[in-house]
């Protein structure tokens, strides 16, 4: 497969997606002293569009690396970025490709992609436990690292009131008030 | 087969704790006779919650401690992968001098690793007298560490836009002294690891991962270079001081002329590497650019850039396991992280356990499992153990030491009887 320049991956998801496709952000670096240029894509796609866009990277690359999902919750929405490596195998060839897809939290639903990259698995469940994005089609829905007795509806990685409640945690003596300090 | 004939299968449970596991883990076997037909692997035995602290607790100079803890074998790998996530998030260029001790230190922590899996794998087949050969040459890379760093382990080298220790002129000899007695034992460890009968037997196609599903599954490391995809972080984009050095990734090719992506292809992989890594601390010794090791020597100035500072950022680094990943998010006027996900190779490699395990046999779970050089703290990492909803929870630690003195005593009763 022939490899694309970031400009023109990006011209290529544009046309691919077209209203769809919100917005990129092209980081690069200078790396140590022999100046070799260090490249991350960043894309923005609306949620509509999203299993298009995973099928599109696949397009660019035969198989994908997909590294983990990041979630962030942002207030109203949920945040998931899909970090994707194509075009490694080569000396300074890869690029870093976040693919990120905003989940309102009325609607908290993205479909699976273990059916394009069976190895998105693990990261598909623990998003599903961890942040309450419900992973539509996904093949095995059991919880990856939360205990069985974890309470159904508290989401760790949640900063609204569906995060952990206060009397789960334990806070060691003497650390109380440094605590209080923290939560304030 | 076993079906036809009205036998159920039966299931093995081995783990969470089991004596061919060297950290908790749980992987159910379905059996027919003594073939596998089905592995699940249920992880999570060993959560702290280490991603919630960062994003609730710690400031981001305290999680680079905290980065430092999700693993002891890969302390240098998770906090050189968060300081880089950080760097680019806050727009922060550390000096070129920091990028080489950077390099070096995480090349002293990938000969100890490997030596390290070296001589658990001897174990698992039972090779006893090789893993103590081998966990004695290691002594040396660890020596050598604690001569750099001041520590055998956590090494507390890295800080955000730069390292805390120089490595001077004058410590040169002493480094090139412990790369040159590897280089003097390199070829008996590999004459001893690739030819001996007893380690051939037990490990050429045993564990056998195809390229093909070692990149749907989406190995890392070792385990996907030994299946024949060559893949490596310092080749595919490096970053600092490897982007200046010319790093190929090795395959069993290289040795063999052929892959088959077995455990004994795994062996001749991280036995390379060994070697590669000597050749890089050589190279990074003989180019390292005089200057500066800190962007921001203030640790009060850097933590107030810190909390203006609104961005995001990826670091990646190639632990001695594979890409190690760490996404951090940093909010203006936020103290703590806003986002931090942690992802170590290991979270990645267990996908290939079942495609490994499925057609072998029991006896040789613990080598195949092992294979893949697994670090259970490092993939769990993320969890608040809830110990008042549900009564069947988790004991503590008052509850757990409690019960072992009234063990105790009660030993002492009948003892005393």
């Amino acid at each position: 497969m022939r490899k694309l320049s970031p400009e023109k991956i990006v011209d290529s998801f544009k046309s691919a997606l077209g209203s769809d496709f919100i917005e990129v952000k092209i980081y690069q670096r200078e790396m140590a002293i022999k100046k070799n240029l260090f490249t991350s894509l960043w894309i923005h796609v609306k949620r509509q569009a999203f299993r298009k866009a995973v099928e599109h990277i696949c397009e660019l690359q035969e198989y994908p690396h997909l590294a983990i999902i990041s979630s962030s919750d942002r207030g109203d929405d949920v945040e998931l970025i899909y970090h994707f490596t194509i075009y490694y195998g080569q000396h300074l060839a890869e690029l870093s490709l976040g693919l990120r897809v905003d989940v309102p939290k009325n609607d908290l639903k993205i479909p699976t992609i273990t059916d394009i990259i069976p190895g998105a698995l693990f990261t598909e469940r623990e998003t599903q436990e961890m942040m309450g994005v419900e992973v539509v089609g996904i093949p095995d829905s059991r919880r990856l690292f939360l205990p069985d007795d974890f309470p159904e509806g508290t989401y760790p990685w949640r900063k609204d009131e569906t995060g952990p409640p206060q009397d789960m945690f334990k806070v060691l003596p003497g650390r109380q008030q440094k605590w209080q300090q923290v939560k304030e | 087969m076993a079906a036809s004939k009205g036998i159920e299968r039966y299931t093995i449970p081995v783990g969470p704790i089991h004596p061919a596991l060297k950290e908790p883990i749980r992987l159910d076997l379905s059996i027919d006779g003594e073939e596998i037909v089905d592995v699940d692997v249920i992880v999570g035995q060993v959560h702290r919650g280490i991603e919630w602290l960062g994003m609730n607790r710690n400031n981001a100079v305290q999680n680079i401690y905290i980065a430092e803890r999700v693993c002891g074998i890969c302390n240098i790998s998770h906090p050189f992968a968060y300081i880089m996530a950080v760097e680019q998030a806050a727009g922060i260029t550390p000096p070129e001098r920091a990028e080489y001790i950077r390099v070096i230190i995480a090349e002293m922590e990938r000969i100890h690793s490997h030596l390290l899996w070296a001589g658990i794998a001897a174990h698992e087949i039972g090779f006893d007298t090789v893993f103590y050969l081998v966990w004695r040459v290691r002594e040396e890379i660890m020596d050598l560490m604690e001569y750099v760093t001041g520590n055998r382990v956590t090494k507390a080298m890295f800080q955000i836009g730069g390292v805390r220790r120089d490595i001077t002129e004058e410590q040169f000899p002493r480094i090139r002294q412990s790369l040159d007695y590897y280089k003097s034992i390199f070829n008996q460890l590999k004459t001893t690891f690739l030819e001996d009968i007893t380690i051939r037997m037990r490990t050429k196609n045993v564990g056998i991962l195809k390229a093909e599903d070692a990149l749907k599954f989406l190995a890392v490391g070792p385990t996907a270079r030994a299946s024949g995809v060559t893949k490596d972080v310092r080749q595919d984009q490096p970053y600092g001081a490897y982007a200046d050095l010319d790093i190929k990734a090795i395959t069993p090719d290289m040795v063999t002329g052929t892959v088959v992506g077995d455990v004994y292809d795994r062996i001749i992989v991280r036995l390379l590497e060994v070697k590669q890594s000597i050749e890089i601390i050589e190279q990074c010794l003989a180019q390292m650019p005089p200057g500066d090791i800190l962007a921001e020597p203030k640790i009060a100035k850097l933590l107030n850039a810190l909390k203006k500072a609104e961005g995001e950022g990826v670091g990646r680094h190639e632990a001695p396991r594979g890409e190690c990943i760490h996404y951090v998010r940093l909010e203006a006027g936020r103290e703590t992280l806003a986002t931090w996900k942690i992802r170590a190779p290991t979270y990645t490699n267990l996908m290939s356990i079942p495609t490994m395990l499925k057609g072998g046999q029991i006896a040789d779970v613990p080598i195949a499992f092992a294979s893949i050089d697994p670090c259970m703290s490092c993939t769990n990492r993320a969890v608040l153990v809830d110990r008042k909803t549900n009564k069947k929870t988790v004991l503590t630690h008052e509850e757990l030491h409690k019960l072992c003195v009234e063990k105790m005593r009660r030993l002492k009763a009948e003892f005393d009887r």
